[in-house]
This record gives C-alpha cells, sequence and structure tokens, in this order.
C-alpha cells in the first residue's frame, strides 16, 4: 500500500487521465477507418469491392445498378476502399453511431438513397446512417 | 478429508474468457485439476474452404483480440515463405513496430487484470491508463485500436510518416516513465509479494517437460524467444530474452514488467534503423507447397502449419496458440494451491481462449 502512496499523490498534483465523456470528445484522428460510404454518383458498379470483401457485406448487381452494403456484417477493414478503381468507396476518420435496428443500406444508379428499415429506428439515427 | 470438485468458470471475475476448470479439493488445497474448453470455438480454421488466401488475413487477425497483428503477421509470413517473396525492408521494420505495440498494449493488459486477480484495483487502473495511450498511437498510426489490419501478403498497408514516428517516440518515453513509476508497486509492494511469491511455482525441468513457451516458460529459465530467430527485421536489432529462475507467478510478472520495457527500446531501435523505400511489392500467383511459421506473441511461440496446393483457396491452416501450450503448464502448477490462490495462477500464464480454441 505504501508503495503506491508516490503514485496516488502524482496523480492528484497532475491532470485527470480520464475524459468527461459525452461533453468532451476526443477528436478522431486522420485515416482511421470508420463508416464507410459510397459515392454513388462516382461508382460503376463493377463488383470489385464485394468480391474483395473478406466478410461479404457488398453486394452488387450492375444490371439492376444496385449497390448493397449490409454494415452489421462490415469489419471495417479498408480492403473495398483500397480496391475500388472508381474511388468512389470511402471512409470516414469517425465511427458509425449505434443503431437501434439492423439494417442495410442500399444505394441505384441514379443518386437516390434508400433506406431498408427491418425495424423502426429514431430519426435522427437514420439520419446518420444516411451519410 | 473427503475429495470435493469445485467448478471454476467459466463464468468468474478473473476471467477475460471462458476457461472451466473442474478443481479437485481436499480441505481447500487442490489435489487435481481437470479442464474443460470448447466455449467460444468458432471453427476458423475451415474458412480456408470459403475465403481466399488474401482475405483470410483478415479471418486470422479475428482468432485474437489482442495480439491480432502477430496472427495476420505470421500467416503472411507463411504465404510468403510459400510464394518465395522478399518483403522490403521498411516495411519489415514496420511489422516490428508495430508487432511491439501489441506486446506492450497486450502485457499492459496482462499487468492490470493480474493486479485485479489479487484485488488491487487502482494498479489496475494505473496499467490500463497507460495501455490507452499506446491503443491511441496504434489508431493514429494504423487506422484501428486493436485490430490494426496492416499486413498483407507482400509488406504492409500502411507507412508512417517522421512526424508520426516523432510523435510516436514522445508517447512511448511518457509510457516508459508512467510504468516505471509502478515498478515498485508491482514488485517491491508487500501485499503484492504475499500473493505472488512461491505461488503456482513451475521448476525448469518440469516447464521444459510440459511443453511451456513464452514468458511462463522464461520465467522457469528457459531462454525461450521466438524473436531470436530474426523473423521480419528481429535480426537487425539488439536483444536477449527477459529471463527469472523462481517459476512461481511473481517471477512471470516480473518478466512481463521488463518486457514491456524491451519492447519500447526494440521500437526505439527500430524507428533509428528504419530507412525510405517502398512498403508493398506487388504479388503474383498463387502459393503452393507447405510451410511451418512460427513468430513470437505476448503469451508465447506462435506456429501456423499452412499448405497450399495451387488454387486461391488453402488446403489446411492449423493454428497452434501460445496458451494452448501452456495449458498442460497450468496443471502442473495448481496441485498443492490453496483454492484462494487459484485465480493469481491461472491469470499467471495469460490465458487467452479465443486464441486456443479459434
Amino acid at each position: 500500500m505504501f508503495k503506491m502512496t508516490p503514485n496516488i499523490i502524482h496523480n492528484l498534483l497532475h491532470k485527470k487521465a480520464t475524459r468527461r465523456y459525452p461533453k468532451v470528445i476526443r477528436p478522431a484522428f486522420e485515416n482511421v477507418r470508420g463508416a464507410l460510404f459510397n459515392e454513388v454518383a462516382k461508382c460503376t458498379f463493377c463488383g470489385i469491392c464485394a468480391i474483395k470483401c473478406p466478410s461479404q457485406c457488398i453486394l452488387v448487381d450492375k444490371k439492376a445498378g444496385r449497390w448493397t452494403y449490409d454494415l452489421f456484417a462490415c469489419v471495417f477493414c479498408g480492403i473495398c476502399v483500397e480496391a475500388c478503381p472508381a474511388e468512389s468507396l470511402h471512409q470516414k476518420s469517425a465511427y458509425h453511431l449505434p443503431l437501434a435496428g439492423r439494417e442495410t443500406i442500399t444505394l441505384n444508379r441514379e443518386p437516390k438513397l434508400k433506406i431498408e428499415k427491418t425495424t423502426k429506428i429514431p430519426e435522427e439515427r437514420s439520419n446518420d446512417a444516411k451519410d | 478429508m473427503l475429495k470435493t470438485v469445485i467448478p471454476f468458470g467459466p463464468q468468474h471475475p478473473v476471467f477475460p474468457e471462458p476457461l472451466h476448470l473442474k478443481l479437485v479439493v481436499e480441505d481447500e488445497v487442490i489435489t487435481e485439476v481437470v479442464p474443460a474448453l470448447g466455449f467460444v470455438h468458432r471453427g476458423l480454421e475451415n474458412l480456408v474452404h470459403l475465403r481466399d488466401f488474401q482475405q483470410m488475413i483478415q479471418v486470422v487477425e479475428r482468432v485474437c483480440g489482442i495480439c491480432s497483428m502477430m496472427h495476420a503477421m505470421c500467416f503472411c509470413q507463411g504465404i510468403e515463405d510459400l510464394m518465395r517473396i522478399e518483403v522490403p525492408p521498411r516495411s519489415k521494420l514496420l511489422r516490428v513496430i508495430w508487432s511491439e505495440l501489441h506486446r506492450i498494449h497486450s502485457h499492459l493488459l496482462w499487468l492490470g487484470l493480474f493486479a485485479d486477480s489479487f484485488g488491487f484495483e487502482s494498479l489496475f487502473m494505473q496499467f490500463w491508463k497507460i495501455r490507452e495511450k499506446v491503443l491511441d498511437i496504434n489508431e493514429a498510426t494504423t487506422g484501428n485500436r486493436v485490430i490494426v489490419s496492416v499486413n498483407v501478403v507482400g509488406g504492409v498497408r500502411r507507412d508512417l510518416s517522421a512526424e508520426q514516428m516523432k510523435w510516436m517516440l514522445s508517447n512511448l518515453a511518457w509510457a516508459e516513465d508512467e510504468i516505471l513509476r509502478l515498478e515498485t508497486t508491482l514488485l517491491s509492494d508487500y501485499t503484492v509479494q504475499k500473493r505472488t511469491i512461491g505461488k503456482g511455482v513451475l521448476p525448469r525441468e518440469k516447464a521444459f517437460e510440459l511443453g511451456a513457451v513464452g514468458p511462463t516458460a522464461r520465467a522457469s529459465g528457459i531462454a525461450q524467444d521466438m524473436r531470436m530467430l530474426g523473423y521480419s527485421a528481429l535480426d537487425q536489432l539488439d536483444f536477449e530474452p527477459v529471463v527469472e529462475t523462481d517459476g512461481d507467478c511473481y517471477a512471470r510478472s516480473r518478466v512481463r514488467f521488463h518486457e514491456v520495457i524491451q519492447s519500447i527500446r526494440l521500437i526505439r531501435q527500430a524507428i533509428s534503423k528504419i530507412t525510405e523505400g517502398e512498403i508493398r511489392i506487388k504479388v503474383k500467383g498463387r502459393p503452393e507447397g507447405e510451410t511451418f511459421s512460427r513468430i513470437e506473441q505476448p503469451r508465447g511461440e506462435l506456429i501456423y502449419y499452412i499448405k497450399a496446393n495451387g488454387t486461391k483457396n488453402l488446403d489446411r491452416l492449423r493454428i497452434r496458440t501460445p496458451t494452448f501450450a501452456n495449458i498442460p503448464a497450468l496443471l502442473g502448477m495448481l496441485p498443492g494451491m490453496w483454492l484462494s490462490d487459484v485465480p493469481v495462477v491461472v491469470l499467471s500464464i495469460d490465458p487467452c481462449i479465443s486464441c486456443t480454441e479459434r
């Protein structure tokens, strides 16, 4: 116990190691593999991302021009981002917010976003998922 | 006194992962231990038939939640050996830097859990405070905190800039100061010594006979460290295995504590030796043949057996993890111990059950 006392005094005299989390949020580091998104206007629906994906979370239908992404199966490894020849896939530095329901994101050839909901989710969450 | 069987685990406050031990006790003294495994088996080895050898890197990274980098590195080294690929020197040093960062954060996690196993909660918090900084380094340099996903066949996916290396060194200097401040608490405190010295003794001959690996073997006086094989760029770096001779829980905590400091010095050496150059070479063709790949994980020697047949899917992948090798040693340590010492002794081998069951 007495061997710990200098540490306790040191910790009392120095700044805290923890943050008051919801009030103070540490800014994200650059190039962190966070949320995945597809700029559908650039996407050629070639399907390379679906072939390379180790967790098989992407489905591409070239004829129908549909890109489907199961974000609960995604492991955020960034392989698809590296492989994308059209450079339409990107990863944000911030992580995905928690979601209330399991959902897949479907993007069609026209720059139009449609989210298939399996359970009802709060509105502000569904806005986040659109990004 | 009649014999009683007491179940220990799979749910127990000291266990981060599910391990079940049937403890046969006589008057609170252990006489026999029977382990039961298989609570987190996922069948990852069999995925070689469904995923190609490039995708398997992401799968083997998920074998272990702590030393993911080492698994991917071992697998990539095996595939590179089969395909006769010479990895660029810069990427070899980068692999060493990230693998040593993994060793630091794994040992800090263990030192915290070990302190927690004998009820020293504040020491647990202190070690995890330092570990958080190491995870920040991982996140800033690789893009993720634990599953760093930097290895590919033929090199690494990320590079380190000069500023990042400088920032990493300043953070590691802070971490070293903080760790050294805890040295007297962990290694000279009366209560800590009372709970660890002479507990779970594994003599040198017995450790050798039971096939102990890693810090468990080194604490019993066996100077066996797979890093001495000089894989990756470790042959360019100067270090000696940390060895203790007592073979008890205290010796094992000493070995891991000094290995954290050793790893920080190895990263400094690696950064001083790094040269400009490419980090990844283009890989053509498919692996064929069979190979063994061995590296030193934080818990000991990790072995990958890879058999490839020239197609994109491998024939067979077998992973022998260090905890698998250390469980017989654990069973050799426990008889004769008091029931109250079991959590400390079990944690002293740093069991990683997800690794063992794959």
